[in-house]
């Protein structure tokens, strides 16, 4: 031992004994205790945590195995759970580049241009979003789906200067109370607009918009699986000067069906899971922001630009950060400035990895096994669709077993079953939401099907 | 070096008044202080605005700022061509660059002599620099 008073960090442990000294010597402090002084003895513990005695790594791994053991997933059961988090295959590719340390391990770049790798990875991603969104500008990730819907609505508010924006109730019930927690305190009104037959009515959006709406803000696929009239309702936000906000929860869905950017969406909020991140419990996941040209000044988070060194070279820069809060304090364009760089990666190699033909393929393989499957359900004697609008991968069904006794029955046959919809929407006290992807056989699907028959009858 | 032909305020605007409107602008202490100008946003004709109320936005590389109002009334006048062509804020930010021409109302007045004449601004700025 020969490090005593030095500074010299270990390379394992956070912090030695010496070391501690070292730094209560530096202070002026006899012990670690005495920085404490200032919090009121009764609000600390006046006792060690209560922690089980500590396990040998064999004994560890096991105890944590037999806790994992006890979760129900998508890895043991066949899901066709869907709701907002989809059961994608993801080729090996993408986490075996994803994950390399390097990228892993990067925190966020304090000094960004000296991290080209971690800036390049955003770029490709920013721009292959573009591609799969048909907008102009994406920025380098945000939180999830969700928050980014939250954001989208304050940039409209922003843009317009104006207060309110209407929602489709048939946007996902986790986005919409996000949604209306972001802001709550920003005095934007948010109303909502009710659907019919699975999908939002151009004229019950036009009865409610006014000189006020910032923004109609719908999803598509909605929370029903059912594809929106993007193009009809972007007409009638702009007729009355509000921007269209479109989310959208299963990106995959854009290999097949028409770009926001392409029937005039002004602003894509959606969540980017399905791009080759992992299911996961429900996180991390990845935020995605897409926009047009005009409004890139109005949009929050990392923005990664491509430029050129001194010597004309290609380089990468985080570009337009003055409307970010490191320096635009209160009046920045957000006040959350983490992303999720990694995920974003991820999907930037998934989108890569499979490119166009291969997405719109996915894309294709999904549409075909859930349409097979909600044939072959609804010829189950009462089951019927619940709606008639064109769907991607999910389906509202109407169930003569309540859906969650349904599922609980599925459970045992090894099968994750739909999504239960009356927590949300009372209406649908028989609907259950069915989420078919590529990564379910057509051996998987009459397995299903099979036991669904068997329970309803 | 500061025109005594207008006043400012403390947030380095500068406004000039012509036959009962206001002509604004931002100071060459604001411009050189922002260094390159690259975007500036300006409310539209006809908008209101409210004395010491943000009624834009402008931005430079190493910045984004607030434009504060010096004093009340309605936006008449808007200098488009500084929005295509902000670097004239640098170039020439008491001439060229005036951003917006406010017709005020009777409340004007009384604004007005909140303002501060070239001589404290250059005290305020010298105090500054």
């Amino acid at each position: 031992m020969t490090r005593t008073t030095e500074w010299h960090p270990h390379k394992y442990l956070p912090m030695t004994a010496a070391e501690r000294d070292a730094m209560l010597r530096a202070v002026g402090r006899g012990s670690a205790e005495e920085l404490f002084t200032d919090i009121p003895t009764e609000v600390r513990l006046r006792r060690p945590l209560s922690l089980p005695p500590a396990l040998a790594d064999g004994d560890l791994l096991a105890h944590l195995r037999d806790l994992s053991e006890r979760n129900g997933h998508a890895d043991r059961l066949t899901c066709f759970l869907g709701g907002g988090a989809y059961d994608h295959l993801i080729p090996s590719v993408v986490w075996h580049l994803a994950g390399r340390a390097e990228f892993v391990t990067a925190y966020t770049p304090y000094q960004a241009e000296v991290m080209q790798g971690e800036l390049q990875a955003g770029y490709e991603y920013q721009s292959m979003l573009c591609e799969l969104t048909a907008m102009d500008v994406a920025n380098a990730s945000m939180y999830d789906g969700a928050s980014a819907l939250g954001e989208a609505a304050v940039m409209a508010r922003d843009l317009t200067k104006r207060d309110e924006v209407v929602v489709s109730t048939a946007v996902h019930p986790h986005y919409r109370e996000t949604l209306r927690t972001f802001v709550q305190h920003l005095g934007i009104v948010v109303r909502e607009v009710g659907y019919e037959d699975g999908v939002t009515l151009p004229g019950r959006v036009r009865a409610l918009i006014t000189e006020r709406t910032a923004a109609v803000i719908v999803q598509s696929p909605n929370a029903f699986g059912c594809v929106e009239d993007g193009a009809v309702l972007a007409q009638t936000a702009h007729a009355v000067g509000a921007l269209l906000v479109t989310a959208i929860a299963e990106p995959i869905s854009l290999g097949v069906l028409q770009p926001p950017g392409a029937y005039g969406a002004d602003i894509v909020a959606g969540e980017g899971q399905p791009l080759g991140s992992h299911l996961s419990f429900g996180g991390p996941y990845l935020g995605m922001l897409a926009t047009r040209d005009a409004f890139v000044r109005r949009m929050p988070g990392r923005l990664v630009g491509v430029a050129a060194d001194h010597d004309g070279r290609r380089g990468f820069v985080l570009t337009l950060q003055t409307r970010e809060q490191h320096i635009r304090r209160e009046k920045a364009t957000s006040n959350i400035c983490t992303n999720e760089a990694l995920n974003a990666l991820a999907a930037a190699v998934y989108m890569a990895a499979l490119g166009k033909t291969g997405l719109r393929r996915v894309a294709e393989v999904n549409a075909q096994r859930a349409h097979y499957a909600k044939q072959r359900l609804c010829a189950i004697p009462g089951i019927r669709p619940a709606f008639d609008a064109p769907v991607f991968n999910e389906f509202v069904l109407r169930t003569p077993v309540a859906p969650e006794d349904l599922n609980v029955r599925l459970r045992q046959h090894g099968i994750l079953g739909g999504l239960a919809l009356h927590r949300w929407y009372p209406e649908l006290a028989d609907g259950w939401l069915v989420c078919v992807t590529e990564a379910r056989t057509r051996a998987e699907i009459d397995k299903f099907v099979a036991a669904v028959s068997e329970v309803v009858s | 070096m500061y025109p005594d032909d207008r006043r400012y305020t403390r947030e380095h605007e500068w406004a000039r008044r012509e036959n009962g409107r206001v002509r604004i602008g931002v100071t060459k202490f604001a411009a050189d202080r922002l260094s390159d100008v690259v975007f500036i946003e300006l409310p539209k004709a006809g908008a209101q605005v409210k004395a010491m109320d943000p009624f834009g936005v402008i931005e430079s590389v190493k910045a984004a700022s607030d434009l504060y109002a010096p004093v009340s009334g309605r936006v008449v006048e808007v200098n488009q061509q500084l929005m295509d062509s902000p670097e004239t804020i640098n170039q020439d930010p008491h001439g060229a660059a005036w951003m917006i021409v406010i017709e005020t109302g009777a409340v004007g007045d009384a604004e007005w002599e909140q303002l501060l004449d070239s001589r404290a601004y250059e005290d305020l700025v010298g105090k500054e620099q």
